[in-house]
């Protein structure tokens, strides 16, 4: 059972990566692949009817995790009291930038919204990375089961731990060109014209540096925390997993030279959940571990909620997703043409 | 000051009240919305298209700031009452979680189809659209209240060994009947609310002579739709909410009523000011013998006062929680009397040109919001000190590693964004009232996919006023 609602929340909070991921990814490109108004909303139009669902996998996979791990959720939100808050007015700041926009017709108005969308967007990536690399690296749980962290100290992985520090900071760097590469690939697969091709030319760089940078972050993570990688070897879901980002992200380079989209835009979602996928397979069981004593550390077994009520939610579970897959497949084919720059002073985003 | 407790609790009420005052209307709106539509449907007269297309511009904006609002209460479960998450997180958590699932997927996927798609769908999908969202709204209304039931009245659920909430029985924690009560009271509020709106609305283009046709629509539908909601507010949702809350938290009734003594014949309080330490309410105008009735459906059937329980247990705020009932309660009934009024001048078709009655719809939709949080103050507050009632307290329930500074912090945080959330909203929902409803066009065929849009012509300005001037105007 605790296996079952580990992956649970693990697959929703990678789905919610690759998919707000791309929102991310093309508002950290906005300014660059779209200059003129009529390509700006052409952007927001792309990702409009899109990232509200998006961020709803957040929703649901927190959600989730309340209902499963109560003892995570309370720890985690708790113990990075202030960088959640910073999430929070960053995720306002985002959608405010998006929706608003285009409500009033002057210039100056248009660019400041154009502005906070774009820090926004790429700011969240950072900070959400940067929470990943908190969680792999751990956390100085103690036995009541929360912890106290400074927002930075010395930059320094050991000891005087702060939220950051020079791997926390990598991981949200790298996180950002991640979904900027992906925000690339799906700009590129769903606009025309101009912003297309910048787009494309956008992937065809960020892709490649996607590529250095990875291994890059590996061997990061594995000074940080070689545990990791002993667990990793023996996992066959972890070597699948890996499989798929590797053939993800190849893929992605392949179909980003020959500008086909649609393929680029599959292998770096391929990429950003098999990545995930591997990193959940060789962390399981601890969900956040303790820098202080192993014995601290929330696991999945140890954190579970009991499991009478587990098997309720897995009822209304298998009932909801498809639910939610259909909605997606409804959207998907109502969106199903590539979004033109709109017309002068037309309605819309 | 440096207890954390009262800061988290003044942080989650003042975002949960800013939050709802969105989904407030949000609601009701959706409703409604989704009348005009079917109407327009069903008659093919364009004015409800007309007005249809501008309340689906209200409801847009309004959507947005609900949204980005609603995400901050999500986290603040696991930032600021840690402890309660983790104790009932395996209980609440099953339908903060089914909100996403159910409630909060389906809204998301067909809100930009309803505001920006008309011209892209036949008419009948743009239909579909709008009742998907009224679903999509009233169920997520009916999760987040069925989880704030469980905090009034839990039901459905058992302790585990170390203090943890187990989910027992689903249905009797989702369909308890505190749930039940409170989302019929709450679902009629909204209605109210979003009649008041639309009835304001189309009281000012009445009285400033502007697109009557709308105008008239807003009217009638406002009137009539807010003389059938305003009535159910009070009886029979409101009415049994008090039995419920007469019956499981009898100290907050006689906090919210203002009742010290315990006795049979309890009088209702209509006006008055409680004086806690005098054990009495001052200038009381009291209707002898009602609130037994009301209360317990028995003139002579006892209602136990304050001073029947130990001090602990009163909820802290005596006097706040006594005027919040009472303003709710007080705007219910002043409400009824509006829209019934309204609704007769409109059954006689004379509410377009009266013009003092114009006056007052168009003056009053404060009220509905008003009402709304007094009566969210009166519940949150009449459970107090429980976070779970009988069960938690609520200093129990913090995160123990979040000190009093932070929430300040944060607090005041919230309410710089909140003030510039506020300002961006009025001025863009007055600059949508202003234009109007936006011009009709040819509906597309049935199926038919249209091209990008042609530039639209520059609309006429409505003789007598002036056109809008200036580069702020909007988008068409
Ligand atoms: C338009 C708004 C509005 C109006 C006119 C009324 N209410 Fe209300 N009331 C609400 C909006 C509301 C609410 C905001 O929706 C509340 C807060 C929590 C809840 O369940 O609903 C509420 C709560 C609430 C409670 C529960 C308090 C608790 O749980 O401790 C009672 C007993 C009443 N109401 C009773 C009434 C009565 C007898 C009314 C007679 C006119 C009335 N309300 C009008
Ligand atoms: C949206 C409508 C709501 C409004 C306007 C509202 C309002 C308030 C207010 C004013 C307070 C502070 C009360 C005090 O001073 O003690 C409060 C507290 C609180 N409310 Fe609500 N509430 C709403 C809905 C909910 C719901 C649906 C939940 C649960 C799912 C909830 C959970 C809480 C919690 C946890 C607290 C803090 C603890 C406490 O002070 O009791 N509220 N709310
Ligand atoms: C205090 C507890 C509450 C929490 C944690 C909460 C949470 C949220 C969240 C996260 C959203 C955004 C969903 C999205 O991204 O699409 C939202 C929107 C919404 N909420 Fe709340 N909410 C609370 C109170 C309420 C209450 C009491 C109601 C109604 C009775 C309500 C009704 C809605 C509706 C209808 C929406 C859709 C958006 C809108 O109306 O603007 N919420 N809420």
């Amino acid at each position: 059972m605790a296996e079952l609602w580990f992956w649970m929340v693990a697959v929703m909070i990678a789905l919610y990566v690759v998919l707000d991921g791309f929102d991310f990814g093309a508002g950290a490109l906005h300014l660059f692949v779209a200059r003129r108004d009529a390509e700006r909303r052409q952007v927001l139009a792309a990702v409009g009817p899109w990232w509200d669902g998006n961020e709803v996998w957040l929703l649901a996979g927190g959600g989730t995790l309340l209902v499963a791990f109560p003892a995570v959720i309370a720890a985690g939100f708790s113990s990075f009291y202030l960088a959640m808050f910073l999430v929070l007015w960053v995720l306002i700041l985002r959608a405010v930038g998006l929706e608003l926009r285009s409500h009033v017709e002057h210039p100056l108005w248009r660019s400041l919204f154009d502005v906070a969308f774009f820090v926004a967007s790429a700011l969240l990536p950072v900070l959400l990375g940067a929470a990943l690399g908190n969680v792999l690296r751990g956390v100085p749980l103690d036995a009541t089961g929360f912890f106290a962290l400074p927002l930075f100290t010395s930059f320094r992985t050991t000891r005087e731990l702060g939220v950051l520090d020079w791997f926390t900071v990598s991981t949200g760097v790298f996180a950002l060109v991640a979904t900027a590469a992906h925000g690339a690939n799906f700009l590129a697969w769903r606009t025309t014209g101009e912003v297309r091709a910048r787009a494309r030319r956008a992937s065809k760089v960020l892709l490649p540096v996607l590529f250095l940078l990875w291994p890059a972050m590996t061997l990061a993570t594995w000074a940080v925390r070689p545990g990791l990688f002993r667990d990793f070897v023996g996992r066959p879901a972890g070597w699948a997993f890996f499989g798929l980002a590797l053939a993800g992200i190849l893929a992605a380079e392949w179909a980003a030279r020959r500008e086909n989209d649609l393929v680029a835009f599959l292998g770096s979602a391929a990429w950003l959940l098999g990545l995930l996928a591997a990193i959940a397979a060789s962390v399981y069981p601890v969900m956040l571990p303790s820098t202080l004593d192993a014995s601290f550390s929330l696991t999945a077994p140890g954190a579970m909620a009991p499991v009478a009520g587990l098997k309720i939610a897995l009822a209304w579970w298998c009932l909801g997703l498809p639910l939610s897959l259909v909605y997606g497949v409804v959207l998907a084919r109502i969106h199903k043409d590539r979004v033109p720059p709109p017309a002068e002073g037309s309605h819309g985003y | 000051m440096d207890d954390p407790v009262f800061w988290h609790r003044l942080q989650f009420g003042f975002t949960a009240t800013f939050h709802y005052l969105f989904p407030q209307l949000t609601m009701g709106l959706a409703l409604l919305i989704a009348i005009l539509k079917g109407q327009g449907l069903r008659t093919g007269e364009a004015r409800y298209h007309d007005a249809a297309r501008f309340w689906i511009r209200i409801f847009g904006l309004n959507f947005l700031i609900g949204v980005v609002t609603g995400i901050p209460l999500e986290f603040q479960f696991g930032t600021n009452w840690a402890a309660f998450s983790r104790s009932t997180g395996p209980v609440i958590g099953h339908t903060l979680a089914m909100e996403g699932v159910f409630a909060f997927f389906l809204e998301s996927s067909f809100l930009a189809l309803l505001v920006f798609g008309e011209r892209r769908v036949s008419a009948r999908v743009h239909f579909a659209a709008s009742v998907a969202l009224f679903l999509g709204t009233w169920l997520s209304g009916f999760f987040i209240v069925a989880t704030n039931a469980f905090m009034q009245h839990p039901e459905g659920y058992r302790l585990a060994a170390d203090g943890t909430y187990v989910l027992d029985g689903f249905w009797s924690y989702v369909l308890s009947g505190w749930a039940i009560a409170e989302y019929l009271h709450v679902m009629a509020a909204t209605v109210v609310t979003a009649a008041f709106v639309m009835a304001a609305v189309g009281a000012f283009w009445a009285l400033a002579g502007l697109f009557p046709d709308v105008a008239k629509l807003n009217l009638k539908l406002g009137a009539y739709a807010g003389a059938i909601a305003s009535m159910l507010v009070a009886f029979p949702t409101g009415d049994s909410q008090a039995k419920l809350v007469a019956r499981h938290q009898p100290v907050a009734l006689a906090a919210m009523e203002g009742r010290f003594e315990s006795g049979p014949r309890a009088g209702l309080n209509l006006i008055g000011q409680p004086n806690v330490s005098a054990g009495k309410v001052e200038n009381a105008i009291r209707v002898p013998g009602i609130l037994s009735v009301l209360a317990f459906g028995s003139v002579e059937h006892d209602v136990r006062g304050l001073t029947d329980f130990p001090k602990e247990s009163w909820p802290p705020n005596v006097e706040l929680l006594y005027y919040a009932f009472h303003i709710m309660a007080g705007l219910g009934t002043l409400m009824i009397l509006v829209m019934l009024v309204a609704a007769f001048l409109q059954w006689r078709g004379r509410l377009f040109a009266a013009r003092g009655w114009l006056w007052v719809l168009m003056l009053s939709f404060p009220a509905p919001y008003i009402a709304t949080i007094a009566g969210w103050t009166a519940a949150e507050l009449g459970r107090q000190p429980w976070i779970v009632y009988g069960l938690m307290k609520t200093d129990q329930g913090v995160s123990p590693t979040v000190h009093a500074g932070m929430t300040l912090f944060t607090t005041l945080g919230f309410a710089g964004v909140y003030l510039a959330l506020g300002l961006l909203f009025v001025m863009l929902v007055t600059q949508e009232i202003r234009h109007g409803p936006p011009e009709a066009r040819p509906l597309p065929e049935p199926g038919a996919r249209l091209a990008p849009e042609p530039p639209a012509p520059k609309p006429e300005p409505p003789s007598g006023i002036p056109a809008p001037a200036g580069p702020l105007t909007r988008r068409r």
